[in-house]
């Protein structure tokens, strides 16, 4: 096997080359050395000391999760600082802002897949794995939001003894709907692409429990061309389907608050922002894991700096488009002369809540603008940084529509101040629990990296023939 | 153990353009049952086998439009037919507020048919292949091209190991699978059955208490409401000193047919004496009380009554026009069935109420119920001419 942690960085000289791009894989041309670099993270028997330490933390505050979930239950959801004026608070800007971080999971898997960005390889696996924690975090809030959580079936149409059905006129009915088939299908792509990188792993396996494990979930999986003919139709179907989906379940998300007539909420630019800035935060989600793993799993030949460099012009135009939306609304807020409208948004920027508007601002609109410096896109910690910064303050995008817009409404005397209690905060901080528990045990036990995938992309895979002209 | 049959031979290459080429020469002399394996999708390979083009796009197309149809049929039964949702008057069905569940319905039925029917015609799952008796199958999986032609085929002979040969095979193997090979072993069948007849139990514990009788409270898994901390009557307390949760009236307190103790006449609470009913006012008469009987039977009574006291107020008139079949008209209050009631009676009917109509001794004060007795009787003489 190759050594891959020679492998260097790759230079500006070969990055600056646009009419011979650096290849996708660095450091080899064998699909051996893939298998092997992926594998060895499995196979090993035991895993690098930093994957302990962030185990362990993250499955404190999974416990801590646990313990939040259960007193909720257990009391009521007056242990959260929903209150009047403010009684959507807390659980739904945390359900916003972790169903966000999903979509770029299935804008790498499905979008980049139908462009044909075949630097999507790369990342598309741990993207996805991301997509699907990250829903799983969301779907919980509003899961134990409603307070009798053991009705919550009541939300599908089951019938029932009562004859009562739900209102499909409801965007939050929409929001069922939307989220549930956005997981179904999410986790139906990432199963489906993982099965070829789970036969491998049963290929290799040594022991009997791994190859029943491995071999019980690659269904018998034996490349087979008649069935990678179908394979590559269904997941070409997938990711056509996908991609009307990852943009419609946002702009679901965004009904929630745009079909009503609140002012803040109540306007038509509120899907195409939605879903620009759950893209911006799920790259910016993507960028805060891919430096870290890549470094600690050995993978830096997969995922090269023009990777990363890629992700930060996403995370830069996406910012951008954020930023633009937020100059949109408040002139549209004046523009349309309506005094409520303009309320709203004076109150936002100045009002008791300017420090959060103002952390907003500055994390999502003013921090990616350093990418348009070349030194900047190139430098791992400059884009750790600037990923943990766009990460806080898509939190606070969330935070500032939720709350500065229910905070102060048409009725003064019932003005009030929202402060979360500190069961808030900790189910919060234990939704990242779950997230990174989640994610640690998949980096640990499942290909990170799509094999079958990566392979397809390496000169090698093409063949030359003189009758076999590549459609590349 | 008798001779093992030969499943097929298979024949490695180490890269695409070797795989290609041999799959074109296979092709061309005629064979029928082989495949490739490879790592992953080689592009070419499926021209070079004359693999035909899948149906699975318009099964995806069918389910697709039938989860969009089957997504309207469900808003229309729930919210415009079986249970009409009427929302600030607009109508029962508009097809815009239903286009999202329906997008959504498309999108999770074509996906679901996309997956699943995609592994049903590949034959998958299917853990047993005799290929994976093969050593060098296993590295199909890495880095490894295999050709592998099947046993079945009426080509196969000696002249195949020679066709590969000649195609650059760099290894072959006869794939030769034990006799008893493929069958699923006996103790994970007996497991199988286990596992499949306790699964059972659930469903048929359900179907049996649907047709038998109990005179058992039934199951509450979430009792929600129904058990309070209240206490129940007769219950015994810890927190009062004699032992009991439900209290005694406190000092002072009267019966209501106590109503000398309390200085009105007798039967001026109940409109009873001695458990008949009075015959006349226990209140003094005066212009007052009439009028003000006029101005509560107004308030009060006339609304269905009707303001002469015929049967026909607004609410009965309006509740025929809506053809309400479970209306019952309001008594008619000339007829002799009611002047015959003396006094005591049309109170008592006032206080508790009497078939549909509800009671009224918590909106109507005493005083101002004997007014209203007093202003009927009036209403009665006047109507017959009295």
């Amino acid at each position: 096997m190759a050594d891959f942690t020679a492998v260097k960085e790759l230079t500006d000289a070969q990055l600056d080359d646009l009419v011979h791009p650096p290849q996708l894989v660095q450091g080899t041309e064998k699909f051996h050395d893939i298998t092997e670099s992926v594998c060895v993270v499995a196979e090993a028997h035991r895993a690098p000391k930093a994957w302990y330490v962030a185990f362990g933390i993250a499955v404190t505050f999974l416990g801590i999760l646990g313990a939040m979930i259960f007193h909720l239950v257990t009391t009521g959801v007056g242990v959260w600082g929903n209150n009047q004026p403010v009684a959507w608070g807390w659980p739904i800007v945390n359900f916003v802002f972790w169903v966000g971080i999903g979509h770029a999971g299935t804008l790498i898997s499905a979008v980049l897949f139908l462009f044909r960005q075949g630097w999507r390889t790369g990342i598309n696996r741990f993207a996805e794995a991301m997509t699907i924690f990250a829903v799983i975090c969301a779907g919980m809030f509003p899961a134990i939001h409603v307070g009798r959580i053991w009705v919550i079936y009541w939300v599908f149409p089951i019938p029932n003894q009562m004859d009562m059905w739900p209102n499909f006129r409801s965007p939050l009915l929409w929001d069922v709907f939307a989220v549930s088939t956005y997981f179904t299908v999410s986790l139906l792509f990432w199963y489906m692409g993982l099965v070829p990188d789970l036969a491998t792993q049963r290929d290799r396996a040594k022991t009997k429990l791994r190859k029943m494990l491995y071999g019980a979930f690659a269904l018998g999986w034996n490349g087979s061309n008649r069935q990678w003919h179908r394979y590559e139709r269904a997941y070409l179907i997938l990711a056509a389907l996908a991609t009307p989906l990852v943009l419609s379940v946002h702009s679901v998300v965004s009904f929630d608050f745009a079909i009503s007539q609140l002012p803040g909420w109540h306007t038509t630019i509120f899907p195409p922002y939605f879903v620009a800035g759950a893209i911006f935060s799920g790259f910016a989600m993507v960028m805060t894991l891919a430096v870290p793993a890549r470094q600690l799993f050995g993978l830096k030949h997969l995922i090269t700096m023009r990777h990363l460099e890629l992700i930060n012009k996403v995370i830069m135009a996406t910012g951008m488009l954020v930023g633009y939306a937020y100059a949109m609304e408040a002139f549209m807020a004046w523009y349309s002369g309506n005094k409520y409208e303009g309320f709203t948004f004076v109150n936002r920027a100045f009002g008791p809540y300017a420090w959060a508007y103002w952390i907003m601002v500055s994390c999502n609109v003013i921090s990616p603008q350093i990418f348009w410096f070349k030194k900047a896109r190139r430098s791992i910690p400059i884009m750790f940084i600037v990923s943990i910064f766009v990460n806080i303050g898509m939190w606070f995008e969330r935070f500032v529509i939720v709350v500065t817009s229910l905070n102060r409404d048409f009725l003064p005397s019932s003005w009030n101040y929202f402060t979360p209690t500190i069961v808030d905060l900790l189910t919060l901080m234990g939704s990242f629990g779950l997230f990174f528990t989640l994610f640690l045990l998949f980096c640990r036990w499942l290909p990170q990296v799509a094999m079958a995938e990566v392979k397809n992309v390496m000169p090698a895979a093409h063949a030359h023939g003189p009758d076999h002209e590549e459609d590349q | 153990m008798t001779t093992p049959k030969t499943h097929g031979i298979i024949a490695e290459f180490d890269s695409v353009d070797a795989i290609i080429a041999a799959a074109n020469q296979v092709r061309e002399a005629g064979y029928t049952k082989w495949d490739c394996h490879t790592p992953f999708p080689v592009h070419g390979l499926d021209d070079a086998m004359a693999i035909k083009q899948t149906k699975l796009p318009w099964l995806v197309l069918v389910m697709g439009i039938s989860g969009c149809l089957g997504g309207m049929f469900l808003q229309w039964w729930t919210n415009a037919y079986d249970y009409v949702y009427i929302i600030s008057g607009k109508p029962a069905w508009s097809l815009p507020a239903n286009i999202p569940v329906m997008f959504e319905m498309t999108i999770l039925f074509s996906a679901l048919t996309a997956f699943f029917s995609m592994w049903i015609i590949n034959n998958l799952p299917k853990w047993y292949n005799p290929l994976f008796h093969a050593a060098s199958f296993t590295k199909v999986t890495d880095d490894r091209f295999v050709l592998a032609i099947e046993s079945r085929d009426p080509l196969y002979g000696e002249a195949t190991r020679g066709l590969l040969q000649s195609a650059g095979a760099l290894a072959m193997e006869e794939v030769n699978p034990p006799e008893d090979d493929g069958l699923m072993p006996s103790k994970l069948k007996g497991w199988l059955g286990v596992v499949f007849s306790l699964m059972l139990l659930p469903p048929v514990m359900i179907a049996s208490s649907m047709y038998s009788n109990s005179s058992e409270p039934r199951v509450h898994l979430v009792p929600d409401m129904d058990s309070q901390m209240s206490f129940g009557e007769q219950e015994a307390s810890s927190f009062f000193a004699d032992g009991r949760s439900m209290r005694a009236p406190i000092a002072g307190t009267y019966a209501q047919e106590d109503d000398h103790l309390l200085g009105e006449k007798p039967g001026y609470y109940t409109g009873k004496e001695d458990g008949a009913y009075l015959t006349a006012l226990p209140v003094e008469v005066t212009q007052e009380l009439m009028a003000r009987g006029q101005e509560r039977f107004g308030i009060y009574c006339g609304v269905c009554h009707g303001m002469g006291g015929k049967g026909d107020g607004a609410v009965s008139r309006r509740a025929q026009k809506l053809e309400m079949a479970t209306w019952v008209q309001p008594a008619d209050l000339h007829t002799d069935l009611v002047k015959v009631q003396p006094p005591g009676q049309i109170f008592e009917t006032m206080t508790n109420g009497i078939r549909t109509m509800p009671g009224y001794a918590r909106q109507i004060p005493v005083q101002d119920r004997w007014a209203i007795v007093l202003y009927l009787q009036a209403l009665q003489r006047a109507s017959a001419g009295e």
